[in-house]
């Protein structure tokens, strides 16, 4: 469980993130998903403590980080770039971390094998691939067996393959009954693996929402219709709910139909079509749509009350 | 992935200080670093008894006056003192260069007993390296000058407080490194401010009137640490444990200001 209440953090004039509140709740991967430079990192700097926030306060398994008696057990975190010494091999670096808990040798031993750095768990960490930084990282984050995960930009670097372990791994620790906390800037990407989102853009609370409803509100599905009758198909289809939009002389786009009653109507009236193609908004366009609102009315009203979070 | 797959406990400071110890032997810039130290130890002052040795007939006798057994013997402590201040400096601002500081402040988010956890183990082990070297260095020196007579004896008052302090002076050095590192938190700037304190502020100094500079010589870091390893001191100079003390002193206060402001900032 990581709770984040009422959180500003400013770099000298920058904000990073504004009074960002959310919830993260055990049993189900939970996205965090924002553009890049939206506040993700800072966030997840907050919750380990490494940043302090200027308002506000962040709590994990019911407590500021840093009041855990042994931390690595509560909270296991891939953190953003490197944050290995480059010049240690990936094996001393994971014993260093164990032994601050008191964790015995062969945890490390079995967390390399885990993550696939056995052949090279000897050799200096800055000699890494991106990828196993990544691996690296996440076996630092697997080390005190914790409740809580929290990974920053997990997949980046990673080959499909190693991408898809890393589905499997985060599915497979909150079905575990861990909390599980995964940034990403790809929307795509936490459609696969998350259930629950938290969007920021701009430092904001954008979204709380489970995937599903993110996608069923964000995405506006709608019919294409290419007619040289289109006019009349726009007067038999109007009804209640139903919107047309004019986009070419013979092209009309449909909201609040499915294509199977536009061609049926069509069909009925031996209306000729030359097109009927249903329309959805990609994950990608729904990401971007709803966190450039939250740019625009940055950019553009700065004294105004801020927008009202999208709930549940 | 079990949770009785193994059993890990509470952060202490005891394991903080295991973890910093395996920090510091894994990295190389430590080995090269006391190699360093140890090589100039004992070739500087192996050297130097060497010379003196060899051409003691032929010196004159004002270059004669300017001998000393175990100032020749101990020049080597002159230039080890940087390798240890460096070595100081970067066993914390390697950390923040490459980023681990984030893992290890993550894995004790408390912060200060990582700051702790350096500075005794650093200070262990310079002083287990700088202990053995310095006495190495002092018998085999003498063994050569002994050939002429020149030596001195262990028991010689004043020569085992000089090597003890020697090392000590050492141990400290790394210390007062470790303090300005974890101010600046940056290698290049740490190792310019070490430098800085400790080898150009007396000439800095020098340039002010003999009245002032007299009297505040031998308080600045360098002349009290040197106080404690020199045989024959200059009138002036503090007491040779009153000077270890007083750099000890700046030593921990670096540490103090950098606790301080470890705790504050972010990372």
């Amino acid at each position: 469980m990581i709770e984040v209440s009422g959180v500003t953090k400013r770099y000298g004039e920058k904000t990073a993130v504004q009074d960002l509140s959310f919830e993260v709740k055990p049993g189900v991967v939970t996205g965090f998903l924002g553009p890049n430079g939206s506040g993700k990192s800072t966030t997840m700097r907050l919750i380990l403590g490494l940043d302090a926030p200027n308002a506000g306060y962040t709590r994990v398994n019911g407590r500021p980080y840093r009041d855990h008696a042994a931390p690595l057990h509560e909270v296991g975190a891939l953190l953003e770039a490197r944050s290995v010494h480059t010049g240690r091999s990936a094996s001393n670096h994971l014993l260093a971390l164990a032994q601050t808990h008191g964790i015995p040798r062969r945890r490390v031993t079995e967390l390399i094998e885990m993550v696939g750095l056995a052949e090279v768990a000897g050799k200096r960490a800055g000699g890494f691939s991106l990828g196993m930084g990544q691996r690296l990282g996440i076996a630092s984050a697997l080390m005190g067996d914790p409740r809580t995960v929290m990974l920053d930009e997990p997949v980046n670097g990673l080959d499909p393959e190693g991408i898809q372990w890393v589905r499997r791994l985060l599915k497979s620790l909150a079905a575990e009954g861990r909390t599980v906390f995964v940034s990403s800037h790809l929307m795509s990407e936490m459609a696969l693996t998350a259930d629950h989102l938290i969007v920021i853009g701009r430092g904001r609370l954008i979204a709380d929402t489970s995937v599903e409803d993110f996608l069923r509100r964000a995405s506006k599905p709608g019919v294409r219709v290419r007619s040289p009758q289109v006019q009349q198909l726009a007067e038999l289809i109007a009804g209640p709910g139903v919107s047309v939009k004019t986009i070419e002389a013979s092209v009309i786009e449909v909201e609040g139909l499915e294509s199977e009653q536009v061609g049926t109507t069509a069909a009925e009236h031996g209306i000729v079509l030359h097109e009927l193609s249903p329309q959805t908004a990609s994950l990608e366009e729904a990401f971007m749509e709803l966190t450039r609102e939250s740019v625009e009315f940055h950019g553009t009203e700065e004294a105004s009350p801020q927008p009202e979070a999208v709930t549940r | 992935m079990s949770v009785e797959a193994f059993t890990g406990g509470r952060v202490t400071q005891r394991r903080v200080n295991l973890s910093e110890w395996t920090k510091l032997r894994s990295v190389r810039s430590t080995r090269w670093s006391l190699l360093a130290a140890l090589l100039l130890i004992l070739g500087i002052g192996i050297l130097a008894c060497a010379i003196f040795e060899s051409r003691w007939p032929s010196l004159s006798p004002h270059e004669r006056l300017d001998f000393h057994p175990l100032r020749q013997n101990l020049a080597g402590v002159n230039f080890a003192q940087l390798a240890f201040g460096v070595l100081g400096v970067l066993t914390i601002t390697a950390e923040y260069s490459t980023g681990m500081i984030r893992s290890s402040l993550a894995a004790v988010p408390r912060r200060l007993p990582v700051l702790w956890g350096k500075a005794i183990v650093f200070g262990a082990v310079s002083f287990a390296i700088s202990l053995p070297a310095v006495f190495a260095v002092f018998f085999i020196g003498q063994g050569i000058l002994s050939g002429r007579h020149l030596d001195i004896a262990l028991s010689h008052p004043g020569v085992l407080r000089a090597l003890v302090g020697a090392a000590l002076f050492l141990t400290v050095m790394g210390l007062f490194g470790l303090g300005l590192g974890a101010i600046v938190r940056n290698t290049a700037g740490g190792i310019a401010l070490l430098v800085g304190i400790m080898f150009m502020l007396p000439p800095i100094l020098g340039l002010l009137p003999a009245s002032l500079t007299d009297s505040i010589n031998p308080y600045l870091p360098s002349n009290a640490g040197g106080a404690v390893w020199t045989i024959n001191p200059d009138p002036g100079t503090l007491h040779p444990w009153v000077g270890l003390a007083l750099f000890a002193g700046y030593a921990a206060l670096s540490m103090a200001i950098a606790a301080v402001l470890m705790r504050r900032r972010d990372t």
